[in-house]
């Protein structure tokens, strides 16, 4: 028996394993998975599947679920048939993503210092000087070696013939890296010769070019410096993945009652006293850092940390009022920042975008929102977001009300019929819609790590992935060849 | 000839984690105490019930036995506001099940888990393992089923997954600071609960103190020992008959029984050291002066003597001292202000 046998549909998605077309061939660098998964019966498949979900269980690869009187954790679904990239596909998004990082440094760097973007009418100043995460305070500041974004996880999609987008980009913490490995390791467990036969490029290593990038931050004369990540606790969703690359590093995790700070300097409270921090992995959002400066009502955060920040005695990743720069609204701009600064083409490109805050789209918007995506410029995790042509009346009415009052803080979007990848549903194959968030680290230089986050709408004819709507997630093979 | 390494770049230096937050040390005191007291309470429990299985129809002692035990565990007044009587039955589910008791093996389990969860990045993951995989288990668990399988297969699960900790803790866990908190909470719970076991017995044993050496007296103090896991060690030492006080004598005195107070006093007294760096031959702060004090008197004093001041009232000195000790331990090194909710705001971190 075999787990293809199944009368499988590509419709009219780009899928990622099978070609369009009568006899839906499989593509060259999916062949050799086609022929493990022909030879295994559905029982052993199975079998993996349970051992898979077993294991990350008992591991505590899970994730906390909101809303949810019980704080349940839960592991977040995966699918075992992995997301294969050959590698002339690979180098092409790498370089991609490489442009684009480089870019939005250079952009924020520009941003709070000469603003000379702004003065050129690239984009208008309203934009950035009314937004939420631009951080006037921060104006003039040198931040460490003059890198803004150290850590980030950029969203990408394939349309309906395969071209890759950028959906959005994730410059404050993005999440997810430690799935990445843990699907590896994984997927290692349940399929081991199938990695000896493809050459599969390793993503363990990202924890080693993290601690990397971070110590590229710390002052020069330190010998020794000591690099800490910054918890918001054990209640945050994504806690799991605080702790594994933590341990993955070899550094301390904190707390904001771990630290204090003394004369500038930032401290952590250990059994032997005090002992001072250089440098803070932190996955707490701005405003919760330092309740001195930022939201008085914090309590995850430092008091006095902004003073040592800026003081130059520690470093942060990533710095301070980078959300400036992946509001949804600027991302808009982002193809024309690139072009600003680097003078070239960006080698990835965005998904057709509508600007609310301009009236030409926003009349556009306003008539077709049952045809458009509309996305609030500042949530996260698939919230506050309508799919038009899946909406109903009320839900179409009640967002096209929201973008009339407030059109600074909408954007629309043409519909992407995402790509879709075989997933094991109810005993068969069927496709699924997924995205990539590949991990993107700037420290002396930029690097990719081979990989990401696969993350697959379950939900048939679902276009949401995140995990807190009913999305899982899939290994991404990048290949060290091109079958 | 060691394997070559493959040239790679070099791999940046590992920050030591040379230093220990305090925040880290309390929940592993913390992840360590519940472990052994969910064991200890998991254990008592499956003795008693066993032992009354034996005497079915001494239903005068066994309400007698059940009373005890609530009273030694500590928590009588609030074990009855919720129960009527103290049997078998309510005393069992009360110190095991019910969720509404902080001390019973679910909430021991469920804390211990929530502690070894905060210093995930601290633990092995073998112990984490464990430790997760019984709260997986407990929380699917259904007390009816356990009452209508017997609920031994329970204790026991508890118990040997306790142990499976304390093993792959001491195969996996570097021997630094931590190791002395999480033996400091170890030892300082076993002591703590080895008086309580005598305690037991104290209030059977007292009124009926002419009785000694009868049959159900025998059974009785062979179940204190099988308490305490010292059954076959104190038969290594003494052949023939149990004799109370020399079981009393045993569990409170050996020098060497792993789970005597003497023992295990034994312990926190020498981890107080290094925790607290007493180096000098006169203690500085109060914890390490009382530990001294306490391990002073189990040395030098003997069972005639303790029996003559009275069992219980030694016992419940000696628990008020560990109790101290345990105090004053956390609030030179694990102190920490006041834990406020966080919850909502650590839930709104996240991309």
């Amino acid at each position: 028996m075999s787990l293809l046998r199944s009368p499988y549909q590509t419709e009219h998605f780009f899928d990622e394993m099978f070609a369009a077309g009568a006899r839906s061939e499989v593509r060259p660098h999916y062949r050799r998975l086609a022929e493990r998964l022909d030879n295994l019966p559905e029982a052993e498949f199975d079998q993996r599947r349970a051992a898979v979900d077993a294991a990350f269980l008992r591991r505590g690869v899970t994730f906390t679920v909101y809303n949810d009187s019980q704080g349940t954790e839960r592991i977040f679904p995966f699918d075992l048939i992995p997301r294969i990239i050959p590698d002339a596909e690979w180098r092409r998004i790498e370089a991609g993503l490489v442009q684009r990082l480089h870019a939005l440094n250079l952009f924020l760097d520009d941003i709070y210092h000469g603003q000379k973007i702004l003065k050129d009418g690239v984009v208008p100043p309203a934009l950035i000087l009314g937004a939420k995460h631009f951080r006037r305070e921060f104006m003039n500041f040198n931040v460490p070696r003059g890198i803004h974004v150290h850590v980030c996880g950029t969203d990408l999609i394939r349309d309906d013939r395969g071209n890759y987008l950028v959906l959005e980009d994730n410059l404050r913490c993005p999440s997810g890296a430690s799935y990445m490995i843990e699907n590896r390791a994984a997927m290692r467990r349940a399929f081991p010769q199938l990695f000896q036969s493809y050459g599969v490029r390793p993503v363990e290593g990202y924890a080693e070019q993290l601690l990397k990038t971070l110590l590229h931050l710390a002052p020069d004369q330190k010998e020794k410096p000591t690099v800490v990540l910054l918890t918001p606790g054990v209640h945050n969703s994504a806690y799991f993945e605080h702790c594994f690359l933590a341990r993955q590093m070899g550094i301390p995790i904190v707390e904001g009652r771990d630290l204090v700070v003394r004369e500038r300097r930032v401290h952590m409270r250990t059994t032997a006293g005090l002992r001072q921090v250089d440098v803070i992995y932190r996955r707490i959002d701005d405003d919760f850092l330092d309740p001195t400066v930022f939201r008085a009502d914090s309590m995850l955060g430092v008091p006095g940390l902004v003073n040592a920040y800026r003081a130059g005695n520690v470093a942060l990743a990533n710095a301070i009022g980078t959300g400036v720069a992946d509001d949804k609204v600027i991302y808009a701009y982002v193809p024309r920042i690139i072009k600003y600064y680097l003078g070239e083409d960006p080698i990835l490109p965005n998904v057709n975008t509508y600007l609310a805050s301009e009236q030409a789209d926003r009349r556009f918007i306003l008539d077709n929102i049952d045809k458009l995506v509309v996305k609030a410029a500042n949530e996260a995790g698939g919230y506050g977001m309508l799919i038009g042509p899946a909406a109903s009346k009320d839900e179409c009415a009640r967002f096209r009300a929201q973008v009339a009052a407030q059109p600074r803080n909408y954007i629309a979007q043409d519909p992407i019929m995402l790509s879709r990848s075989p997933t094991w549903c109810d005993g068969q194959l069927e496709g699924r819609h997924i995205d990539l968030r590949p991990y993107i680290l700037h420290g002396e230089k930029i690097t990719v790590t081979p990989g990401g986050l696969t993350r697959v709408a379950l939900r048939k004819g679902s276009l949401v992935v995140n995990s807190s709507q009913g999305g899982g997630s899939k290994d991404t093979w990048v290949l060290k060849g091109d079958t | 000839m060691p394997p070559t390494r493959q040239a790679a770049s070099a791999p940046p230096e590992r920050p030591q984690m040379t230093v220990m937050l305090s925040r880290v040390a309390h929940s592993l005191y913390w992840m360590s105490r519940y472990i052994e007291r969910a064991e200890s309470t998991a254990r008592l429990l499956d003795v008693n019930l066993h032992f009354l299985a034996d005497l079915q129809d001494l239903s005068v002692a066994s309400q007698n036995t059940w009373e005890s035990l609530i009273l030694s565990s500590g928590a009588y007044e609030e074990f009855r506001k919720l129960n009527a009587t103290a049997d078998s039955h309510s005393v069992t589910e009360f110190l095991a099940f019910d969720l509404r008791h902080a001390g019973s093996i679910l909430n021991c389990v469920y804390a211990a888990r929530e502690n070894a969860r905060m210093i995930r990045d601290q633990i092995s993951l073998e112990m984490w393992e464990v430790i997760n995989e019984l709260h997986l288990i407990l929380k699917s668990t259904n007390t009816a089923d356990v009452w209508a399988r017997g609920p031994q297969e329970f204790f026991t699960r508890i118990i040997r997954a306790s142990h499976q900790f304390q093993g792959l803790t001491d195969a996996t866990f570097p021997r630094s600071e931590g190791w002395e908190f999480i033996r400091f909470g170890k030892m300082l719970e076993r002591a703590d609960k080895a008086t309580r076991i005598l305690d037991v017995k104290y209030h059977i044993l007292l009124p009926s103190a002419t009785d000694v050496g009868g049959a159900l007296d025998t059974a009785q103090w062979q179940a204190v020992l099988r308490s305490a896991s010292a059954l076959d060690a104190y038969r290594r030492y003494h052949v023939r008959e149990i004799l109370p006080w020399k079981a009393a004598e045993f569990l409170i005195f050996s020098d060497s029984f792993p789970r005597s107070l003497h023992f295990c006093v034994a312990q926190v007294d020498d981890l107080l050291r290094r925790i607290l760096g007493e180096t000098g031959a006169r203690p500085r702060s109060a914890a390490a002066r009382a530990s001294r004090r306490l391990l002073g008197e189990l040395e030098s004093r003997t069972i005639t003597d303790v029996l003559g001041q009275g069992l219980h009232e030694f016992l419940m000195d000696c628990q008020a001292t560990l109790a101290a000790i345990s105090d004053e331990v956390a609030e030179t090194t694990m102190f920490y202000p006041a834990e406020s909710s966080l919850e909502d705001q650590q839930q709104q971190q996240q991309q």
